[in-house]
């Protein structure tokens, strides 16, 4: 049975409006197959973020095609886009993840209301990630503002992978926490999407973590790739 | 959703939000008093005489008349004589007058010498006869009958002895201490100038006048007949003949006399005051105008602190019009929380109020409730809410559309 890549950019060339020469992404051809993790690492400024920005289909490049799953979300409406996300991508931020005068089980159902989701299977999963993460149930009704860094960040994992997206886009998570908060913060992340099938973009310039993916990637190589197709 | 969000969101900034609130409720409780004083008062003023097809006096200005001869404001500026009202009220389709003679007080309340016809024919609001409280109509000439607010005030009753004061100021040397008068009966309330007065016959005032230096003195002070009255109100058998009378009063030869129309000069006098209402009502709207454009910029303000909020709601696949609606909740929250405060305000201070806009004002708030048409406003500021939150909506809106997700 043929499985379309988790990820496939054809082409891709992107420019901000009124920004300078320098301001651009272009990708000629990028492909990420189901469930691999990928990690990405570049200078800041490189261009990762507005990657992330198109792969989340909240930018949209002047030139190519971005395909998530098989699907050109390049030639998605508006509205078919922010529902795209809502379904299939699950994103977690270096910091703001959470609402913070909203209780935790109330910023995890932002994310089941929006996809549609309701239900025991929900619950279970709810129930299941929060254990998974360490997250004691009695925080769930605790407003998000009142929990550390490190909670807040593993109630945006339990909160990005709660309707079990294709693609997980993670940036910076780690920069927030001490070093052996970030190793475990990592190692539970995997097993997560390990269990899922999810493919995971995670975004970060330290590339000591760079040994717990499946690939790595420096951004700028990835523009180089001229329009040879490489794999 | 949406509604526990905006919710929620009010509430974690619930300093800046309250006063927002109240900003907002003391201006709709401004605009909803001035539309609720506007009509009450309106009600109150058409109410205060009614089957009085005629009022005459001397010369004078239309509304002046009216004025001082029912609402006993003002002075009258000359009397007519006894013998001309005597000529009109034999006239065949008079069918009865009340003659009415101002000028004395009493601590603050007009004293109005007349006849008993004025507890039989005098009418007001919907045409409804005076009706009293206690006691009678005066039969003797020193007795007198007070209206309902002047007794609750001074805390009249039958039986006590009163003194009147030549002119409105009371001062010692001006009483008419010789000649108590004594009450006979108290009015019910009217909600009209009428709770505000003494009644005494023309007899006595007649009689008081005539021992005062300048009178002519008397024996026998039933046989006095006025020289003059300030004023008469006319019921006719047939309403038809209102403008041939008035015509014939009008030209009357013996002495300049005028007739008005109660009700006509009533519409000319709210008339005039028609400009100074719509200016207040402009005023109380920019008020609220103003309020309107503080919530606006209060919520403007706040996205500068929620651009992560709504950058994880659009990560989480929420669309761009939902960030539109949230922030159109949040006003619209704000502001029904002021119409309601407002609301609860102006009904408690219209119960509280309720003795004083009457005293002070004559002004009767004949029901305990907004009126109708004021109602009609509520939804009107919240159609203003709307077109004025649409500033930090849409700028949300934008916000949500090309605002990248940069955390």
């Amino acid at each position: 049975m043929f499985t379309p890549p988790a990820i496939q950019i054809k082409d891709c060339l992107f420019r901000y409006p009124q920004a300078s020469d320098n301001a651009l992404l272009q990708i000629a051809h990028w492909q990420v197959a189901k469930g691999e993790t990928v990690f990405i690492h570049g200078p800041s400024g490189s261009g990762k973020s507005t990657l992330l920005n198109l792969l989340a289909g909240i930018l949209l490049p002047q030139q190519g095609k971005i395909m998530l799953n098989g699907v050109e979300l390049t030639a998605l409406s508006h509205r078919q886009r922010d529902a795209f996300r809502a379904q299939h991508i699950g994103m977690v931020f270096q910091r703001f993840n959470l609402i913070p005068y909203l209780n935790v089980a109330d910023n995890i159902r932002l994310a089941s209301h929006i996809a549609k989701q309701t239900g025991d299977a929900l619950q279970q999963r709810q129930l299941q990630l929060m254990s998974a993460l360490q997250l004691d149930d009695e925080l769930l009704l605790r407003s998000a503002h009142q929990l550390s860094v490190g909670q807040q960040q593993r109630v945006a994992i339990v909160r990005a992978l709660i309707n079990q997206p294709a693609l997980l886009i993670v940036d910076e998570p780690t920069s927030a926490l001490d070093s052996d908060a970030r190793d475990s913060f990592i190692t539970v992340l995997l097993e997560q999407i390990a269990a899922l099938r999810t493919t995971l973009i995670f975004v970060s310039h330290d590339r000591s973590l760079a040994g717990h993916f499946s690939s790595q990637l420096a951004i700028n190589s990835l523009m180089a790739k001229e329009a040879g197709y490489v794999n | 959703m949406l509604i526990k969000l905006a919710w929620k969101s009010l509430l974690a900034r619930r300093i800046s939000v309250l006063l927002t609130i109240l900003m907002m409720t003391v201006s709709i409780f401004v605009l909803l008093s001035v539309e609720t004083i506007r009509h009450q008062a309106k009600d109150s003023f058409s109410k205060t005489v009614s089957g009085v097809d005629l009022i005459v006096g001397a010369r004078t200005g239309q509304v002046n008349l009216l004025l001082y001869s029912v609402f006993h404001i003002g002075t009258p500026t000359n009397n007519i004589s006894w013998q001309s009202y005597q000529d009109i009220a034999a006239q065949p389709v008079v069918e009865w007058t009340i003659p009415l003679s101002l000028g004395d007080s009493h601590r603050g309340y007009r004293v109005v010498g007349t006849t008993t016809d004025f507890f039989t024919f005098f009418r007001f609001g919907n045409k409804q006869l005076l009706s009293f409280q206690q006691g009678e109509a005066f039969h003797a000439p020193f007795e007198t009958v007070i209206g309902a607010e002047v007794a609750r005030q001074l805390g009249y009753q039958p039986g006590d002895e009163i003194v009147l004061a030549h002119g409105l100021v009371s001062t010692r040397f001006s009483q008419h201490a010789d000649h108590p008068f004594k009450v006979s009966g108290v009015l019910a309330a009217t909600g009209t100038p009428v709770d505000q007065s003494v009644y005494v016959s023309l007899q006595g005032l007649e009689a008081i006048h005539a021992s005062w230096p300048g009178g002519a003195g008397t024996d026998n002070i039933a046989d006095l007949q006025p020289q003059a009255i300030t004023a008469f109100m006319v019921g006719l058998t047939s309403r038809v003949q209102t403008f041939n009378l008035q015509r014939q009063i009008n030209e009357y030869r013996q002495e300049p006399l005028q007739a008005i129309l109660p009700g006509a000069t009533l519409m000319s006098l709210w008339g005039m005051l028609d400009s100074v209402e719509q200016l207040l009502l402009l005023i109380a709207a920019l008020v609220l105008l103003g309020a309107l454009i503080g919530m606006a910029n209060m919520l403007l303000v706040s996205m500068r602190e929620r651009r992560y909020e709504l950058s994880v709601l659009r990560a989480l696949g929420y669309r761009p019009v939902f960030l539109f609606g949230l922030l159109q909740i949040e006003a619209l929250l704000i502001s029904l929380t002021a119409i309601s405060s407002a609301f609860i305000s102006l009904q408690l201070s219209m119960y509280l109020l309720r003795d004083w806009l009457l005293q002070e004002y004559g002004i009767l708030l004949t029901r305990l409730s907004i009126i109708n048409e004021s109602l009609l406003m509520l939804p009107m500021i919240v159609v203003a809410s709307f077109v004025v939150a649409l500033i930090p909506a849409i700028s949300a809106y934008r916000q949500g559309l090309h605002q990248q997700l940069t955390l």
